[in-house]
């Protein structure tokens, strides 16, 4: 899709506010639970912008790996621990805190736009109508990252081995 | 289309920035780490629109590790837990001077 239409354009626009409303949603509510579901909003906004960046399989991982299942740890941690109240919690810092931070987050945002001066080089041409949108992440997957793709398998064993030896209980 | 998902994923980087600096619940904190992290896959996923797969084929190697991230410090702030009965980050100064 070389030519964008307006329709197009609009949802692209639209994703893009919704994903940002909801993580600023996101960061300043006070319960834990209510910051999470917010933030699996922003991660299913963001698997639509996957998509219409023309990455199909990325946009499914996303749904499926972290609003499905790392969000999910997230708010089982958050009910084992008994954190849901928000009163609990009162956690935003003093205005101090809060001014620098956004301090930082503007100076971030500034550097950015210096950055967005960059020409950037033209977009690659289309996959051909029709054509499997998986096969072109998988052949650079398992040619010229295959190593790292196989050490990825080792860390996460690492990751499930340490995380299991943390949390178990003391005897 | 690129330039904005950019600009998107700059601005998603700010808050999570914003949010790590700001908050003090430990596990807030540790959502706002996967905010940036989604943040730079759609840098990610554009730049791929500009340079080829390898963008999107990173995006994969960000997701798995931030999977063995989110496993691993979820359990540090369950042990954390059982020592101090809180995750707020203010009762957790065992470092500073």
């Amino acid at each position: 899709m070389t030519h964008y239409g307006l329709f197009f354009q609009f949802h692209f626009y639209l994703f893009g506010l919704i994903a940002v409303a909801s993580a600023l949603a996101f960061v300043t509510r006070q319960s834990p639970v209510a910051a999470a579901l917010w933030l699996v909003n922003t991660m299913f906004c963001l698997s639509a912008l996957f998509v219409m960046l023309d990455a199909q399989f990325l946009g499914a991982i996303q749904v499926l790996v972290y609003a499905g299942a790392i969000m999910v740890v997230f708010l089982f941690v958050v009910m084992l621990l008994n954190l849901g109240h928000p009163s609990e919690v009162a956690d935003i810092k003093g205005l101090g805190t809060r001014l620098a931070a956004g301090a930082v987050g503007l100076a971030m945002l500034a550097e950015v736009a210096v950055l967005a001066r960059q020409k950037l080089p033209p977009l690659l041409p289309d996959l051909p109508e029709g054509a499997n949108v998986v096969t072109p992440v998988a052949g650079p997957l398992f040619r010229e990252y295959l190593l790292p793709f196989e050490i990825t398998s080792v860390l996460l064993l690492v990751a499930i081995i340490g995380a299991v030896v943390l949390a178990k209980r003391r005897a | 289309m690129v330039p904005e998902a950019l600009f998107f994923s700059a601005v998603l980087f700010a808050i999570g920035v914003v949010g790590v600096l700001t908050r003090r619940n430990a596990i807030i904190i540790f959502m706002c780490v996967e905010l940036m992290l989604n943040a730079v896959n759609l840098s990610f996923v554009a730049f791929s629109k500009l340079y080829g797969m390898t963008g999107q084929v990173f995006v994969i190697f960000v997701m798995s590790v931030a999977a063995a991230e989110a496993a691993v410090g979820l359990a540090i702030i369950i042990s954390i837990f059982r020592h101090h009965e809180t995750v707020d980050l203010k009762n957790i100064n065992l470092l500073k001077g």
